[in-house]
């Protein structure tokens, strides 16, 4: 028989008593729908998780200076200064994987606005990419441009704490602070982030640009990281020392700090801590990596068999641990499914079996009128399957109709999976062959005369 | 060539300890364009000679051979094939198949057919033989719909579609009232006279083989009498087996 013709038969034999079709196939529907559904909230709120993830920082990747080491001594990453901004361009220009980075520039030091002052966590000297590359936005005010970044310009972007500690409710759009003792404009205000995966305040972070941080006020690099030991000691911050002068006198005026901030000497070359680079996806954080550790080899003339002068890091393991959570709450609910799939299945055999029982003289007469046991076989087996099929296709739909309900209605993150509506159709077939076997071979072996005399 | 030659046909049936012997060595010729009568009582063995004739049990010794085919060898498809092709079969309680219209009953045994038929031939020959035993009028009626005449020439038009070499009537008129007994009866004598279509009729009732042209006598597993039957019912001229309509609404 062509297959059409026995599909319709199939077809036929289902029509004789659709409301009975429908219940049957309801455990398919079911056991589908929840698969469809369980995938594409899955898949949903993976993508949440990680975007979530993103923004914690997790797809970005750090690129730091190399360890100085003199005489078996070494002195710890970011002890030398190797990185420099056309490091950053380079990587930009030569790093396919790379969807933008950022040089950074850090100091720590005492930020004061009027009668209040305090000590951000982060000084942060960056450029526009910065926001990109961490995932961040302005809130209030906007972002400092290219060109204040070229210029080195005195503005800033405060973040939440910050305005909070120095302004309590007044906007801080437009005022002037003072980073060691520089005035910066507040241009705008940083989106609230929270905590990291350290546990660091995020939002504790005063945002510049690198040039201005790097040449008016840390003056060096990393040098001076221990601020408080050096504002303790040195007699920058605390302007009396001006007045009065114990040491030696000098021949010309001196420049006072903020002159010569004003006036920073033209530097050739630069050198800034650390470049944040984030990668096109998170599956491409490895071709990155492999892509900047290449270009930056190179720019820094290293030999293949000397080690880097400076060191790459990613996140990868916080997003492996997190990703794998997700991973396996979907596979489970995935497991609860394919059981549902497989009391629907059985659901169809115990329908199936009585279908052949009480089409018994059907089966002798198809026998009799000279129907191959072959024949009834496919017959049942078409039976079931299509009685899956069906099922599953409804499955889909339910599946479907269901994760966009969530949506909704709950505004979970939802994403169509064709995986699994290609999958769904296929064990829903599997399930249907599986099932539909024993009673379409019961219904083979049926003797004709036999089953043409059954009451 | 015989139609039908049967040689020593044993068939015994094994009831776990016993063995019960249901034919005892029956031997049996049927030519082409026969009407014969198998009668016998209850018990006696002429089910399962029908069973054997029709292709749908195996003797357990003794030879069959069906237009010059040996059967008695044939394997439980090779003679379902063979029944697609030469026989038909008419039962007790008619065996349509519910909620199906009378047209797709007929074309049913088609669908089993070794050869390619199109949806579109099958269609034309199930109306064509739902014609011929008056049942135009009926094509899209379920078997609920239909009365017990009327399924009965249904379930004949399906008999009768893969133009079988024999028809086999399994207590035909069982379940019909005497007026629709002698309708179907007179069809198959029609078919048998015009057509000349191989009828085997499997009776307990010696009305309905005296319809015959040669009646079968069984007892106890053997044959006890095969003489050609006394024709009493000479077939009338105004009552064919080509049922006029009317007379098909009637016989509701």
């Amino acid at each position: 028989m062509k297959v059409y013709k026995i599909f319709r038969t199939a077809t036929r034999a289902l029509r004789r008593n659709p409301m009975r079709a429908l219940l049957t196939t309801l455990g398919i529907v079911i056991g589908v729908g929840s698969v469809i559904a369980m995938m594409e909230i899955g898949a949903g709120s993976a993508a949440a998780i990680q975007k979530t993830i993103a923004s914690m920082g997790a797809n970005v990747i750090n690129i730091r200076p190399g360890a100085a080491s003199s005489g078996g001594v070494t002195f710890g990453s970011g002890s030398v200064t190797t990185l420099s901004p056309e490091d950053v361009d380079a990587i930009l220009k030569d790093c396919p994987a790379v969807r933008n980075a950022a040089p950074i520039v850090r100091t720590r030091t005492q930020v004061v606005y009027g009668a209040r002052n305090w000590v951000p966590t982060f000084i942060y000297g960056s450029n526009t990419a910065f926001l990109d590359v961490q995932d961040w936005t302005i809130e209030d005010g906007e972002m400092f441009s290219e060109r204040d970044v070229l210029n080195g310009n005195r503005v800033c972007v405060l973040g939440q704490t910050l305005v909070r500690q120095l302004f309590q409710n007044e906007s801080p759009l437009g005022k002037n602070i003072r980073i060691k003792n520089i005035s910066f404009r507040v241009v705008g205000v940083l989106g609230s982030k929270g905590a990291n995966m350290m546990g660091m305040d995020q939002d504790d972070v005063i945002l510049a640009p690198w040039t201005t941080i790097k040449y008016r006020v840390s003056g060096s690099s990393l040098g001076d990281t221990n601020q408080s030991a050096a504002s303790s000691s040195s007699s920058s911050v605390n302007t009396l020392s001006n007045l009065y002068p114990g040491g030696e006198a000098s021949l010309y005026p001196e420049q006072s700090e903020i002159q010569a901030a004003d006036n920073p000497m033209p530097v050739r070359f630069a050198s800034i801590d650390t470049i944040l680079a984030v990668a096109q996806s998170a599956d491409d954080i490895p071709e990155a990596i492999s892509q900047m550790n290449t270009v930056l080899r190179e720019r820094h003339r290293i030999r293949p068999d000397e080690p880097s002068d400076f060191s790459i890091m990613d996140m990868t393991q916080m997003t492996k641990a997190l990703s794998s959570t997700t991973t396996m709450m979907t596979n489970l609910l995935l497991c609860v499914a394919m059981i549902s799939l497989v009391v629907g299945g059985v659901g169809i055999m115990n329908i199936m079996l009585v279908s052949v029982t009480e089409r018994t003289r059907e089966i002798g007469l198809r026998m009799a009128v000279g129907a191959r046991s072959w024949d009834i076989l496919q017959q049942f087996l078409v039976e079931a399957v299509t009685l899956c099929l069906l099922g599953g296709a409804l499955g889909i739909l339910m599946g479907h109709g269901g994760s966009y309900l969530v949506w909704l209605s709950l505004r979970w993150p939802v994403e169509t999976s064709v995986v699994a509506i290609a999958a769904a159709v296929f064990v829903s077939a599997s399930v249907g062959v599986v099932f539909g076997f024993y009673p379409a071979w019961k219904a083979s072996r049926l003797d004709p005369i036999e089953a043409l005399r059954y009451e | 060539m015989e139609l039908i030659e049967l040689r020593e046909i044993r068939k015994t049936y094994d009831m776990g300890d016993i063995e019960v012997p249901v034919l005892k060595g029956v031997s049996l010729t049927v030519t082409h364009g026969e009407l014969v009568a198998l009668m016998g009582t209850s018990g006696s063995g002429k089910s399962t000679l029908m069973n054997i004739l029709g292709c749908l049990d195996r003797p357990t010794s003794g030879e069959y051979w069906l237009e010059g085919e040996d059967v008695s060898r044939m394997s439980a498809d090779k003679r379902a094939v063979l029944r697609n092709r030469k026989i038909g079969f008419v039962f007790q309680s008619f065996n349509l198949l519910p909620r199906t219209s009378a047209l797709e009953n007929v074309a049913m045994p088609l669908s089993y057919a070794a050869g390619r038929i199109s949806e579109r031939e099958s269609r034309r020959r199930a109306e064509e033989m739902l014609r011929r035993v008056g049942l135009a009028d009926r094509l899209n009626h379920e078997p609920s719909q239909l009365s017990g005449g009327q399924q009965q020439r249904v379930a004949i038009a399906r008999a009768l579609v893969n133009t079988p070499s024999i028809l086999f009537a399994d207590e035909p008129t069982g379940n019909l009232d005497s007026r629709t007994t002698e309708e179907i009866l007179r069809m198959f004598q029609r078919l048998n006279e015009e057509e000349g279509i191989t009828i085997i009729l499997v009776t307990h009732d010696a009305h309905v083989a005296r319809h015959a042209r040669r009646v079968i006598h069984i007892q106890d597993g053997l044959i006890v009498q095969g003489s050609p039957a006394v024709d009493e019912h000479p077939i009338t001229s105004d009552a064919g087996w080509e049922v006029s309509s009317s007379e098909g609404r009637g016989g509701r």
